[in-house]
């Protein structure tokens, strides 16, 4: 399902900047619902980008981050066509990746 | 001297509204004259802002709030529930129908004429409404039509508009001449605690400041809904901001689908007539 991440990288001269947006809840375990109870903590713990079989970026998150994140980064070393592999996990086991082309 | 002051008082007040276009003068409405004079209002006062352009509410008056909203724009935050909407227009109801069925042209491309006099009943029909009456007549239960499955189908719906032009008609019949004066009226009345009418800061105060926020033209006010709104983080329709906006002038609000606000929104898209359908929008 890779429904859950939207993601455009575009490459400029010899660096390609990444923008990409995740869908989670990314829920801290300190809110409460309208009932008063807990909101149990759910959020993404590993977020991995990856061109071709290198890994270009990798993001450890917690609770702090907000809901429905957003990343925005460059890199060098890949070009235009090549092939970005976006994952991320969270801390229920939970996981999606997508895959989308350098432009 | 208490009369002089009086008469005083009341030149001022009349100088005051004489800014702002107009109410019609007591006597027949006339929708048409009146939508003229509401749009050349806003003309003359932002003449640099092109008329398309005042669909996007704040953007389109201040600087800085766009190039913000641009960036925003880059992955517009409704685009999740937008991709929701579409599947659930398209999944179909127990009997085997599906929203489709119960529109013109399948619900495609159709919400620039929402919301619309309906001669029948003799009511106004939004395009929430529409949607919920569509869930009746096929035996599914009705939707909340604040946020949820209701934002996104309607957020969808209005997607497929997209570029068309408001084409709200009020035909000459004198329920709907009613209902358009309600909302006019509702529009150009205060209310609440604060004593603020809708057009208290959407015409004689648009493009100023309210605190950390800009306030929107009333022309093009409701040409971007359903929104994001970043205070709500999630989708909403016109109804709950129409709530949200009498609360915040502490004014016990309506019910999102009351006859009132459906008279306020028919009022309110009718003078956005002619502007493109850009919903879904984001909004601070």
């Amino acid at each position: 399902m890779a429904h859950t991440i939207r993601v455009r990288a575009i490459a400029n001269g010899d660096t390609v900047q990444v923008q990409s947006l995740i869908q989670h809840p990314m829920d801290s375990g300190f809110v409460k619902d309208s009932a008063g109870k807990l909101i149990p903590p759910h959020y993404i713990e590993v977020v991995t980008f990856a061109a071709g079989n290198k890994t270009v970026f990798t993001a450890f998150w917690g609770p702090a981050v907000s809901k429905d994140p957003y990343l925005k980064f460059s890199f060098k070393g890949a070009k235009k066509g090549d092939t970005l592999t976006i994952s991320w996990v969270d801390n229920k086991g939970m996981h999606d990746s997508t895959t989308a082309p350098i432009m | 001297m208490r009369r002089v002051i009086a008469a005083v008082a009341a030149l001022a007040m009349l100088a005051l509204t004489g800014a702002a276009p107009a109410p019609a003068t007591a006597g027949k409405s006339n929708p048409a004259a009146d939508l003229k004079a509401f749009q050349d209002y806003f003309k003359t006062s932002f003449p640099k802002v092109p008329f398309d352009d005042f669909v996007n509410g704040p953007y389109a008056v201040n600087k800085g709030m766009r190039a913000q909203w641009e960036q925003i724009m880059q992955f517009p935050p409704y685009d999740f529930e937008l991709a929701d909407g579409k599947k659930l227009f398209e999944t179909k109801f127990a009997n085997g129908k599906s929203y489709g069925d119960c529109f013109p042209d399948k619900g495609i491309g159709i919400a620039q004429t929402y919301p619309h006099f309906d001669a029948k009943t003799g009511q106004v029909v939004t395009l929430v409404d529409a949607i919920n009456a569509c869930r009746v007549t096929n035996g599914e239960a009705k939707l909340d039509v604040s946020k949820g499955p209701m934002a996104e189908i309607a957020a969808y719906m209005v997607s497929t508009s997209h570029g068309k032009r408001f084409d709200v008609t009020i035909p000459d019949d004198p329920r709907a001449l009613a209902a358009y004066e309600a909302g006019k009226q509702f529009f150009y009345s205060r209310r609440g605690q604060l004593n603020f009418s809708c057009a208290s800061c959407h015409v004689q105060s648009a493009g100023k400041r309210l605190r950390g926020d800009i306030i929107a033209p009333a022309l093009g006010l409701v040409a971007a809904f359903p929104i994001y709104r970043d205070a709500w983080g999630n989708i909403g329709t016109l109804g709950r901001r129409f709530v949200e906006c009498n609360a915040q002038v502490r004014a016990v609000a309506f019910k999102p689908d009351s006859t009132i606000y459906h008279d306020l929104e028919y009022f309110l898209t009718y003078m956005d007539n002619g502007l493109p359908v850009t919903g879904p929008g984001t909004r601070p």
